[in-house]
């Protein structure tokens, strides 16, 4: 996987800008199927705009964003064709495990034999199985975004979008985590978008990644050339390359 | 060691005081209402079909408006929540705190300007072929009556916990494309029936204890509350043991409310619109914004209209004679001395309270653990705030309307009695905002001051009044336009020779002069907004305080 553009684009953003809080932003970037795209950058720069814009959070004032080809971007958040994971409070802290992961599978909660033996399957895929009853509440950090990975994986959506989803958790945990969303990616073969603020954990899991800066996609490369720095100084500064 | 022994011991004296005074006020009421019929008369007097009926009108009235507040402010508040980026929006949410910071005459007036019938409504629905279909009197009148004022709030209070809610719900929602129905059953819905409980507590309570609007919209013993059934007893029947009868029973009605309240959770609308954005993808779609735009217009017009007609019919008044007249001069100063008073003793007793609270609370953190004494005394200073909700301002006016009449006239004392009445009526409110307020400055600079050995006046003029200045002058400026606006502790002491401003629009309007009432109304109307609006800007609520 030494260039992006021979592999069909899952995702195709062309001039895509809008303007948010007196800030401008324009991304133009195509990133390859089937991988795990790394979204990196100073804080501020557009990094959770970017994944917003792919979400339908935000509506790019020009430009198009294509999914497969797909124009998407007049599409409301619900009809496209993703999956989210947020940093924080991804479920719904009065609805137990079992009805937060059925919500994945039918937003008014209608479950057949077959979504229930689903869910329990995914549950037991992130390691959580007979968690079926427990509260938000009475699971750690670690557990909810698991959760969250089984909503992910019973939604079979080719696109998981995740904002920050292990910023809050320790780094021992947080490698855990990163091995248990690759092994997901292995299996089900989408394509992940993941926005982290953590180089090291983009370096280590991600394929392709992308580094945002002045609301602008400065870098987009394949992992192996991103972690050079490919002589961009914003860049190498963030990877901490010229301190080493 | 963070206060003096001389700074303790003045601080739990003059709590002691204040608690006395305020217990002593309301006892004296309470025992001459005991004093003034038998115990057998009482008995008796309690189990009449004229007082059993009341008391059934006034639960009845008082589930309804609750009923209907709660139900139609839930779609309002979820289309407010829903529509982030409504045109107007900050302006609707501000017209929601307008009725809780208007007296209640002014907007029954409004409202009778609207519904009544050379109303708006009732002139377009006969145009429409109904002959006068809707009653502002009445039953009807008094429920319309309430929606108005505690939709609103209802409405504030459930917007405030569904932007509590976090932001990532609605995104997620969107995510899994959740249609309203599904928002509603696994969002909105758990929300609101966690704040549900004390919101219908709170209004059950306000609609229990109503005064003014069931005195002017209902009347006769079809639609008549206790409270009502009180002052009507009094002024107009002259049966003091019917009042009594009457003042005991609504006691022991909001002791049950009141206690029922107690266990409900609190709720508060701290926060409502503040800083963040919230994203609500779920409410972009077309339709729904059609329906959210439908409904914010009709309660807009709904809450808005019978304020207008309140503007409109006082403008059309006239203003110049109106003012010329000596009884409004001489009204208007009696209201101006009797706020200012008002206020001012409620703060009094307020600032007394606590800080002996306060040095209370210190004692336990250097003594390890507080004795059941302290905290009983702890406890009690603080209920006692609380006790005119317990025995409202009309049972308090009868109470000592009967002990005063014993040892002559009444009229003499009256404009000290209500005073005091409409300072325990602010007393709940000004606890809430003074209270943590002054803990807070406590916290932060008591250390400092202690070692520095700032004590006394100095520590009053340097450190507490710099900080405290902004939650006095928000609690006066409530204090002031609650005082201004009442009508239910001056409605049995008013006469020729005492007349405040609520009176003067009250008694313009039996008179039949109502374009006279329509010009006082609206300049008493400003004037209340104003300091509330003054009073607000410390950021401060008052949805805690019983309009009567």
């Amino acid at each position: 996987m030494t260039d992006g553009t021979e592999i069909p684009a899952a995702i195709d953003m062309q001039e895509v800008g809008l303007r948010l809080g007196g800030h401008e932003f324009l991304f133009d970037c195509r990133l390859p199927a089937g991988s795990i795209i790394g979204v990196t950058g100073p804080s501020g720069a557009g990094k959770s705009t970017f994944l917003n814009l792919l979400a339908g959070f935000d509506t790019p004032l020009r430009g198009r964003i294509l999914f497969h080809g797909q124009d998407v971007g007049l599409l409301h958040p619900a009809q496209r064709p993703v999956s989210l994971v947020f940093q924080d409070n991804n479920l719904f802290a009065h609805l137990d495990v079992f009805t937060n992961v059925g919500l994945g599978i039918h937003p008014a909660l209608k479950l057949s034999a077959a979504d229930r033996l689903a869910i329990a399957l995914a549950l037991e895929k992130v390691g959580l199985s007979g968690f079926e009853k427990r509260m938000p509440a009475t699971l750690s950090g670690g557990e909810r975004q698991r959760v969250a990975f089984a909503r992910a994986l019973v939604r079979k959506r080719p696109l998981l979008l995740l904002d920050e989803p292990f910023a809050a958790l320790d780094p021992s945990l947080r490698r855990e985590m990163a091995s248990l969303l690759s092994d997901m990616h292995r299996e089900s073969g989408n394509t992940v978008v993941l926005v982290s603020h953590d180089a090291e954990e983009i370096k280590r899991i991600a394929d392709y990644a992308i580094f945002i800066d002045h609301g602008r996609v400065a870098v987009a490369a394949p992992i192996a050339q991103f972690s050079t720095g490919e002589n961009h100084p914003a860049l190498r500064q963030f990877l901490r390359i010229d301190e080493s | 060691m963070l206060q003096t022994a001389s700074e303790r011991h003045r601080a739990l004296t003059g709590g002691a005081l204040g608690l006395a005074v305020i217990v002593a006020f309301v006892a004296l009421a309470t025992i001459a209402l005991l004093l003034a019929s038998g115990e057998s008369s009482i008995a008796a007097a309690l189990f009449e079909p004229y007082i059993l009926r009341v008391l059934r009108f006034t639960l009845l009235q008082a589930v309804l408006s609750t009923l209907l507040s709660v139900v139609l402010a839930i779609p309002i508040a979820q289309a407010l929540a829903r529509q982030p980026r409504f045109p107007g929006r900050i302006w609707i949410i501000r017209l929601m705190a307008v009725p809780m910071g208007l007296p209640v005459l002014i907007g029954a007036l409004g409202l009778i300007g609207i519904w009544g019938r050379q109303g708006i409504v009732n002139t377009l629905l006969s145009g429409a072929g109904l002959a006068e279909p809707v009653s502002i009197y009445g039953l009807s009148g008094i429920l319309l009556a309430h929606v108005f004022f505690n939709l609103p709030l209802a409405c504030r209070l459930m917007l405030a916990a569904l932007e509590r809610v976090p932001g990532e719900y609605w995104l997620v929602a969107s995510g899994l494309g959740m249609r309203p129905a599904s928002v509603f059953r696994f969002i909105e819905w758990p929300v609101l029936r966690s704040v549900i409980p004390g919101v219908a507590g709170l209004i059950f309570m306000l609609c229990a204890t109503s005064f003014t609007l069931v005195l002017m919209l209902g009347g006769g013993p079809a639609a008549t509350t206790v409270e009502v059934a009180i002052y009507q007893s009094l002024r107009f029947d002259f049966d003091p043991g019917r009042a009594v009868a009457l003042s005991l029973l609504q006691i022991g009605l909001t002791a049950v409310v009141l206690g029922v309240l107690a266990l409900l959770p609190d709720v508060s609308d701290a926060g409502l619109t503040a800083g963040r954005t919230i994203r609500r993808p779920d409410g972009a779609f077309a339709g729904i914004r059609v329906v959210d735009g439908v409904l914010l217009l009709l309660a807009v017009l709904f809450l808005g209209l019978p304020l207008l007609s309140v503007v409109v019919a006082g403008l059309r008044a006239d203003l110049p004679k109106l003012v010329a007249q000596p009884i409004f001069w001489r009204s208007l100063a009696t209201s101006a001395v009797m706020s200012l008073s008002a206020a001012a003793l409620s703060v009094g007793l307020c600032g007394l309270l606590v800080r002996a609270r306060h040095t209370l609370s210190l004692g336990k953190s250097s003594a390890g653990k507080r004795s059941v004494a302290t905290h009983a005394v702890f406890g009690s200073m603080g209920a006692a705030s609380s006790l005119v909700l317990l025995v409202p301002p009309i049972v308090l006016a009868t109470g000592w309307f009967l002990a005063v009449r014993r040892f002559g006239d009444v009229g003499t004392v009256a404009p000290v009695l209500v005073v005091a009445i409409n300072a325990l009526m602010a007393l709940p409110f000004v606890m809430r905002v003074l209270e943590p307020a002054y803990g807070i400055h406590q916290r932060r600079t008591q250390r400092l001051s202690a070692s520095l050995g700032i004590t006394g006046f100095a520590r009053l003029r340097l450190i507490a009044w710099p900080a405290l200045r902004k939650p006095v002058l928000t609690a006066l400026s409530f204090a002031m336009a609650l005082s201004l606006g009442d009508l239910g502790a001056v409605a049995l002491f008013g006469s020729d020779s005492f007349v405040t401003l609520p009176w003067l629009v009250y008694s313009s309007l039996g008179s039949y002069r109502t374009n006279d009432a329509d010009g006082l109304a609206v300049i008493l109307g400003i004037i209340c907004l104003l300091l509330t609006i003054a009073g607000t800007m410390g950021g401060t609520r008052r949805e805690a305080v019983a309009h009567d």
